[in-house]
């Protein structure tokens, strides 16, 4: 393995997020690697959306701090998340339906035409069109076409123009918050592939999801929250679901969870 | 022959112009032509009923008619695909077309051209200013557009009585009658071709500009406009603003074409200018519609006024019939919706 996919892309050290008395969650250390794809486990209100949400930038930590290729940072949005390399695709998906695949595509970074012409708002509609083929191209997941309304599509297809978002919007991470929770068996069979893919390419990817033998053919590593901490990070090889379920209900603690050394975060 | 490739696993079809029609558009090519087809059917009725209706003469009032409401509608289809209401275009007509009258009443000193120039764009920034505040009170105040334009709509109607004492302001410029009035070929009065500069660049606005974009996806889904870093405050800012700046327009040419500031011209105005919007197929839940849609939608209702105006229904059955269209547009809309969703 080079050491380029070694290194941690993003890491965060000691977070902790409190809403009044409640402790949502504290002292999770998390370090996602280019290239891994890495499992976020746990009960319902074990923190992990609250995790994520502090990864993309929707929601501050109360404590604790995260570095983008070692350099620590203060998320302020999600938008500002995705200019610094981290995309997320919450479970709504966050799209807007009665907009085009293209257009969804590239919310929020249109691509102006040169000249005067872009000065005035018109688009390069060829380059965004073309860039968004690419996109849906390594998605592999048939769409209609580009200009159909995401309202006329159904829910793979869907999530496969959320995450050819991620791909056009060329992000190191990739955050994706149940993204087989709403789907058939067919679609989620697709949307495996696509989690494939995406780590092929080179992207660190942290996914939730409850489907556990889903979680264990596709990750790398799985981390398991429970009551807000962490209480396990296990390689994904040479353990079990049964593992990883006495980890989520605590009959099981890893004795020696996996801490982020200080030489690991440059 | 060369080897067998594997089928691609993916595929992105262009869709034909006609398979297009599902699924592309907002508005169904479906419900576009249907409304065409009602707009026929309204002329050929007419023609039967009314008494030279197919001729020059009504073609001229009729798009003069319809001109206002093109206007207006534009303006609406904006802020109702944004997911609002602009309830005070009606008002900002009037307040804009009487402080225009009183600036021009009250410089003509400084010569006719100077006088109307001055005029114009008094009531131009009266337009900003009532777009300004409603965005304000929206964006900033977080007042639901319904109330805050409501309460603008007063606002300004009563600023219109406030400045002109009540009556109109006739003593402005006739030229200004005759630049309105002018008729191009004898089959474009001015209002219309006005209308139809301001329809062309809504349209360009809406579908070619990251505006337009940003404008659809803020009525669409505010979560997703705002996730994607979609400045959505200053977005409708810009379609309220747009909006009032129209109302404007729309009081300048009626100013013009009746050489008198009244507070009450446009009064109430706005009901027809959404109706032409919901009419066309728009959503008052915001994301969906189309300015072809409203363009029918404005027609439809001013071919209707003239028409039973040719027939010699009396005025008040005008407005009766207005609001049957729109119900039945509605109704229809839903039958169909409904049977969309048992199929």
């Amino acid at each position: 393995m080079t050491p380029a996919l070694a290194d941690p892309v993003l890491v965060g050290t000691d977070l902790g997020k409190r809403y009044g008395a409640i402790e949502a969650l504290a002292g999770v250390d998390i370090a996602l690697r280019r290239g891994e794809v890495t499992s976020l486990c746990g009960d319902n209100g074990a923190g992990k959306s609250t995790l994520v949400k502090i990864l993309s930038g929707a929601s501050a930590p109360t404590t604790g701090t995260l570095r983008i290729n070692g350099e620590a940072v203060r998320l302020r949005s999600p938008h500002h998340g995705q200019q610094v390399g981290i995309q997320t695709v919450f479970q709504d998906l966050g799209l807007a339906p009665h907009l085009t695949v293209t257009e969804n595509v590239f919310l929020g970074r249109e691509i102006p035409r040169p000249g005067v012409l872009g000065k005035l708002g018109m688009l390069d509609r060829k380059a965004m069109r073309a860039a968004t083929a690419d996109a849906v191209e390594q998605v592999k997941i048939n769409l209609p076409g580009l200009n159909h309304l995401v309202e006329s599509m159904s829910g793979g297809q869907r999530q496969a123009v959320a995450v050819s978002r991620t791909i056009a919007g060329q992000g190191s991470v990739v955050l994706l918050d149940e993204p087989t929770a709403a789907l058939g068996v067919q679609e989620t069979d697709r949307v495996a592939a696509l989690i494939t893919r995406l780590r092929e390419s080179g992207v660190a990817v942290l996914m939730i999801s409850h489907d556990l033998p889903m979680v264990m053919q596709l990750s790398t590593r799985v981390v398991i929250l429970r009551h807000g901490r962490k209480v396990g990070d296990i390689d994904a090889a040479g353990h079990t679901v049964d593992d990883v379920i006495g980890y989520i209900t605590g009959h099981r603690v890893d004795d020696h969870p996996r801490q982020i050394s200080p030489e690991e975060t440059p | 022959m060369s080897t067998p490739t594997a089928p691609p696993a993916h595929r992105v079809t262009v869709p034909s112009a006609l398979s297009g029609s599902r699924g592309t558009r907002t508005v169904s090519l479906a419900r576009q032509l249907s409304l065409a087809g009602v707009l026929a059917a309204f002329v050929i009725v007419f023609t039967i009923t009314g008494h030279g209706f197919f001729s020059q003469q009504t073609w001229n009032s009729t798009t003069q008619y319809a001109s206002e409401f093109l206007i207006l509608g534009v303006a609406e289809t904006f802020v109702i695909i944004s997911g609002g209401i602009d309830l005070s275009v009606g008002s900002t007509i009037g307040l804009s077309g009487v402080c225009g009258a009183w600036v021009m009443a009250h410089t003509q000193s400084l010569g006719t051209g100077m006088c109307i120039v001055v005029g114009v764009l008094a009531a131009l920034a009266i337009g900003l200013a009532v777009g300004t505040l409603n965005g304000f009170l929206i964006t900033v105040g977080r007042i639901t557009p319904f109330i805050a334009t409501l309460g603008t709509l007063g606002i300004g109607a009563g600023l219109a009585n406030v400045v002109s004492g009540g009556s109109p302001i006739t003593n402005v410029p006739s030229q200004i009658g005759t630049i309105a009035n002018q008729n191009f070929g004898g089959w474009f009065p001015m209002l219309f071709v006005v209308s139809l500069v301001v329809f062309a660049y809504g349209g360009w606005l809406l579908r070619s500009t990251k505006f337009g974009i940003h404008v659809r996806a803020a009525g669409s889904s505010l979560r997703a406009a705002r996730e994607s870093g979609v400045g959505y405050r200053s977005v409708l800012m810009r379609v309220y603003i747009l909006s009032s700046l129209l109302a404007s327009v729309a009081g300048i040419l009626l100013l013009g074409q009746f050489v008198i500031g009244s507070p009450l011209t446009g009064a109430n105005d706005e009901l027809n200018a959404i109706a032409a919007v919901v009419i066309g197929g728009a959503s008052l839940a915001g994301g969906r519609g189309t300015l072809l849609g409203t363009f029918f939608g404005a027609f439809i209702i001013s071919i209707l006024v003239t028409g039973l105006i040719a027939s010699h229904v009396a005025a008040f059955w005008q407005v009766v019939a207005v609001g049957v269209v729109i119900v039945l547009a509605v109704f229809i809309d839903q039958i169909k919706d409904r049977a969309g969703r048992e199929i």
